[in-house]
């Protein structure tokens, strides 16, 4: 195994063209484990841990660009205004000493659907930045998923940085997992207010084959939310419309049944987080628009 | 009395060929003070914290190979052919070894010897040690291991009781002639351990309320932190230096000498740094695999498991299934139990006879009852095998009787803590085994100290602003809830847990300490077989030796096969054996030197005439009325004083086969737990908000030592409760063999867990002591359900519980 470590994001590229099975290295904490497990071996790693820009990100009037190795603690450190679900669902990612290497790049290389950081990315709306020596392009966070641990890219190229919308409105992240800390998901689920567009995003984590947005129940939210008027009036949500939310938001997932918890707790599951964080991200938006619903403090 | 100066130089070095470093090399004496009663810091704690300490996955030989095993894919299996050719051609590779290549004795095991060293023509579970190889990297030898070409052809599975003993079901070891094997109905029945007492019928007829109810616990894992390792040095006289992490090295030695076929004399063990072990280094793993290779090489081999190895490479706690029936009066007196308790020892039997003991004798929990019926047994089958873990048997009881308890007083409309306090045991009572407890059994007193202690406060994770720390509620930083759903809920256990081995054996320690002036100052040098496993034995043994020979300097010398048994660091019996040992030991050591001083300088003073009362502090003979009549450099001169002896606890005889009666244990200990938890009913995520517990220990030597035992196994058994469990499939398959799926308690899910440590004296034992470290285990997953089953309304009758169970899905 030969192990590559460009200094410069097009050396990176020109190896990953010349050498097309290469495994892009980042943080390391699900590569390594396939490696050390000999369940991978890849004739080339590609270690992305040298390029400067990969770590730093860039704050627009409209999104964040975010390099595709900023770990997650420097995204709760950092970005918890701008990004505040995205931040919420790094907080969640295993310990301190993940936190510290894994990145939001790496969770959309390895395309595991119970990755934190795509429903966070799902409701918040994101563009995947990739790039090859053939050039570039943005690819809709939506289409990048493509199967249990299969993305979009194509052989040559690498994820660069992923643009994150801002948020205008507040944001929730849960998960569930069988403990209280440093737990992968058994399903997750992500909301975000977009009050300018007046829409609800979703994102469900580990509850289908890749990590989904619950469109139906997006629309139905939007819909009836318009309908009664309450993004104008700040008119609170009734119960029935955050039932059929829920009820539409378990209806999106085509979860398994395994090891971590059976198909019909991740439905319920999923059913119960929508509801909570349509009311904490609702209420928050009524009260006067705190970014991050609920109130939590986090560690 | 021996005086064995050449043994002291030949025990601090080896062969010269031994790893630079061994982690047991914990040298005590001017860091470390402390007498007995008084908190001893460990001498290790602060190297394991900051990731210094040598564990044996770190020991380290030159010229060093490294050994792989390669285990089945299948739990019942005929092996048609094992094809080594490719794997030996590899570069690299120095030797593979399958069944064929065994030199002498090819089964082991600790109780009946049924383990194949390496699968003989049939594997009898998922994982089982097929091949080994030694290859100079230890990538190499896992790549070898796996061109390794081994034919399977799939058998029949016994995965229960009732495909166990179906007619034509699969016999897993035809032709048993072992000591159970002519009293169990059944030979896939490992061992049966019925009790009666009493006339359960007639009790029956006068029952005014019977409960009966079923439960099941899953199979727990001991999940130490360092993964099984060791290394195998082979030496010039044809044998072989094992450094091992292990829990008792001469039971190891007599399991690998007939295996190696080499002379026990021949087969030196030195414990290595062990990195937990809960039972789970009860049996062998690597050690028989990483000897034959070194003897067959002729280079040291060293195996180390990793993570994923490591389920496969150790017994766990026995799955059990456990029906109930408990009788009462209107007024609140248990009048019998009947019990029946299933446990599942998996495909050999590791300790699954003395498991099924402890079960049996401790079914019905720390309560007088005149009338009982209670059955226990272990199968063999094709599950993972199950042996020693923390608790041993009385685990699995005491979360089905504690269960009924509470099913009971509901019943009656009674206090579930009032209730078990006017059928609680005390001494004096009789055990269903028919043995009188004959030392403090408080239990009534333990129930009433956790009751008593004020409740935490409601809504922890609330302030008074209004904003929400989720840390402190059910789903904690996956942030689940703030709030909605969360239930209070309050539940109570008490447990019995037996001390030192049962039944008959023969328990023994053995201790060597040799007195000697160095430098002007005495010092104590203490030997012992004795595994230190974090139990602190290390700590306690210096504080025994300065006690009784009122010395500073105690050094602990490593643990070795250079001196006699210490038995096995498990059982809780440690303290009191090995200690006990070292106590009986100085004793003798301290009356050498009345016995020298008097005949050197008994004509000087007075004071030395008879042997009353007198004794050794600060290097000096001091009579009981505080004069000093002799100096302890002055008596030794250039001499040391050096005794090994054996200690015994008092004998104890086999239960009754049909009646299961006997004078069968040594010493009882007890706990009681209060939980106090948040449930999120909607999601079914559980947040042990407080574990309060108490017990009895006797005496406790080491203050610090003995509430850190009881916050572990309190937390151990909270694991049990609400997340540990190795799932196995249908076809016997070990589902989550990792820790990102087998979830053990992280601090954020450890409560807080204040402690009631009583001490009253067992006279039997030395210093009045109880063991400590296993009691805690038993009562903590009882509360903690109880607790959860206050919240919900739900019968929860099983174990851990799953959000799944919590929310109906």
């Amino acid at each position: 195994m030969e192990f590559l470590r460009p200094a410069r994001w097009d050396e990176a590229l020109a190896a990953k063209a010349a050498h097309p099975t290469a495994v892009p290295l980042a943080g390391g904490t699900d590569v390594m484990v396939e490696l050390n497990f000999d369940r991978r071996r890849p004739d080339h790693l590609l270690d992305l841990g040298r390029i400067p820009e990969l770590h730093t990100w860039e704050t627009g009037p409209e999104t964040v660009r975010l390099g595709a190795c900023v770990p997650y603690a420097r995204i709760i450190e950092r970005l918890p205004g701008e990004l505040p679900g995205l931040a919420l669902a790094a907080r969640t990612v295993g310990s301190p000493q993940i936190r510290n290497r894994g990145s939001v790049g790496g969770n959309l290389g390895a395309a595991s659907p119970a990755g934190d950081a795509h429903p966070a990315l799902l409701a918040a709306g994101a563009e995947v930045e990739v790039a090859s020596v053939r050039g570039s392009r943005l690819i809709p966070v939506e289409e990048f998923y493509t199967g249990v641990k299969r993305n979009a890219l194509a052989d040559d190229e690498l994820i660069r940085a992923i643009h994150i919308r801002k948020a205008t409105g507040p944001q929730a992240f849960s998960k569930v997992g069988t403990r209280n800390a440093m737990v992968i998901a058994v399903c997750a689920f992500a909301i975000a207010l977009h009050p300018r567009t007046r829409t609800v995003r979703t994102g469900i984590g580990s509850a289908a084959p890749t990590p989904v947005r619950a469109r139906a129940a997006e629309d139905f939210l939007n819909a009836a939310l318009a309908e009664g008027g309450h993004w104008d009036g700040g008119r609170a949500v009734t119960p029935s419309i955050a039932g059929r939310f829920a009820e539409l938001c378990a209806a999106a997932c085509d979860p398994i049944d395994d090891v971590r918890g059976s198909t019909a707790y991740r439905r319920h599951a999923v059913s119960v987080m929508a509801r909570r964080t349509l009311g904490w991200t609702w209420e928050a938006f009524r009260e006067g628009g705190a970014i991050t619903g609920g109130g939590a403090q986090c560690a | 009395m021996t005086m064995d100066t050449d043994r002291i130089t030949t025990s601090t070095s080896t062969s010269g060929r031994a790893p630079a470093r061994t982690a047991t090399e914990l040298r005590q004496g001017a860091t470390a003070k402390g007498t007995i009663g008084e908190s001893t810091p460990r001498p290790d704690g602060t190297l394991k914290a900051t990731g210094e300490f040598a564990y044996s996955s770190d020991l380290w030989h030159e010229d060093m190979l490294w050994g792989f095993t390669l285990r089945s894919p299948h739990a019942h299996a005929e092996i048609r052919s094992i094809d080594i050719g490719e794997a030996l051609a590899m570069p690299g590779v120095h030797t593979v070894m399958t069944y064929a290549d065994l030199p002498a004795e090819t089964h082991y095991g600790l109780e009946i010897r049924d383990q194949p060293v390496l699968a003989a023509g049939r594997v009898r579970y998922h994982g089982e040690a097929v091949a080994i190889v030694a290859a100079d990297h230890p990538e190499t030898a896992r790549r070898a291991a796996a061109r390794i070409k081994v034919e399977y052809a799939e058998l029949p599975l016994v995965t229960d009781e009732a495909t166990a003993t179906a007619p034509g079901a699969p016999v897993l070891h035809p032709g048993r002639a072992d000591r159970h094997a002519g009293g169990v109905p059944h030979p896939n029945i490992v061992h049966r351990q019925p009790i009666r007492r009493g006339d359960v019928a007639a009790a029956e007829a006068r029952a005014e309320v019977v409960v009966r109810r079923d439960y099941e616990v899953g199979m727990q894992d001991q999940a130490f932190l360092g993964p099984e390792s060791g290394l195998a040095v082979p030496a010039e006289d044809g044998g072989v230096d094992l450094y091992i992490a292990t829990q008792w090295l001469h039971v190891d030695r007599d399991q690998l000498a007939p295996v190696l076929g080499l002379p026990a004399d021949k087969v030196r063990l030195t414990l290595s740094g062990v990195g937990g072990a809960f039972g789970a280094r009860e049996d062998l793993s690597m050690q028989a695999h990483a000897c034959l290779l070194a003897l067959r090489t002729g280079r040291p081999v060293k195996i180390a498991y990793n993570r994923y190895e490591s389920f496969f490479g150790h017994v766990h706690r026995h799955p059990a299934k456990l029906a109930y029936e408990h009788g009462a009066t209107r007024d609140g007196k248990l009048l019998y139990v009947r019990c029946r308790i299933v446990l599942d020892g998996g495909a050999y039997a590791s300790s699954s006879p003395a498991v099924v003991g402890n079960a049996a004798s401790l079914s019905i929990g720390p309560y007088a009852v005149d009338n009982v019926d209670i059955e226990a047994l272990a199968l063999y089958s094709n599950n993972p095998p199950c042996g020693a873990m923390r608790g041993f048997g009385a685990v699995q009881a005491c979360f089905a009787y504690e269960a009924q308890m509470d099913a009971v007083a509901a019943e009656l409309g009674l206090d579930p803590v009032e209730f078990r306090q006017r059928n609680a045991m005390s001494q004096g009572t009789v055990m269903p085994t028919g043995q009188r407890v004959d030392s403090p059994a408080p239990v009534a007193e333990l129930l009433r100290r956790v009751k008593e202690r004020p409740l935490p406060p409601e809504r922890p994770w609330a302030d008074a602003g209004g904003s929400v720390d989720v840390r402190g509620l059910p789903g904690g930083l996956s942030n689940t809830s703030h709030g909605e759903g969360v239930v209070r809920g309050v539940g109570y256990a008490v447990g019995i847990k037996n001390v030192g081995f049962s039944e008959g054996f023969d328990d023994y320690s053995t201790a060597r300490v040799r007195l000697e002036v160095l430098g002007g100052e005495p010092v104590a040098l203490v030997h012992t077989a004795m595994a230190e496993v974090g139990q602190g034995g290390v700590t306690v043994h210096a504080q025994i030796a300065r006690t009784e020979l009122g010395v500073t300097q105690v050094v602990i010398h490593p643990a070795d096969t250079r001196v006699g048994s210490a038995g096995s660091t498990s059982a809780s019996r440690q303290t009191y054996m090995t200690g006990g040992a070292i106590k009986h030991t100085c004793e003798a050591v301290r009356e050498e030197v009345f016995r020298r001083g008097r005949e050197r300088f008994g004509h000087r003073h007075p004071g030395w005439a008879g042997d009353a009362g007198l004794l050794l502090e600060g290097g000096k003979v001091v009579t009981g009325a505080g004069e000093v009549i002799g100096d302890l450099a002055e008596i030794l001169g250039g001499d040391a004083i050096d005794i090994e002896r054996e200690f015994r606890h008092r004998p104890t005889e086999p239960f009754h086969p049909e009646t299961g009666q006997g004078f069968g244990h040594v010493q009882y200990s007890f706990c009681a737990h209060r939980a106090v938890v948040d449930v999120d009913t909607e999601l079914g995520l559980v947040k042990v908000v407080e574990l309060a517990a108490a017990q009895d220990v006797g005496k406790a030597l080491n203050p610090l030592a003995v509430v850190g035992q009881i916050q572990g196994g309190t937390t151990q058994g909270l694991g049990l409760a609400v997340m540990e469990e190795i799932q196995v499939s249908g076809g016997a398959l070990v589902r989550n063999p990792s820790f990102t799926d087998y979830l053990i308690p992280t601090i954020l899910d450890t409560p807080s867990i204040p402690v009631d440590v009583l001490e009253l004296a067992d006279d039997h034992a030395p210093y009045g002591l109880r063991g400590v470290g296993e009691a805690p285990t038993l009562s903590s997953t009882p509360a903690v359900v109880a607790a959860i089953r206050a919240a919900t309304g739900l019968r929860l009758g099983r174990v851990p519980v799953r959000p799944e169970h919590l929310t109906g899905t």
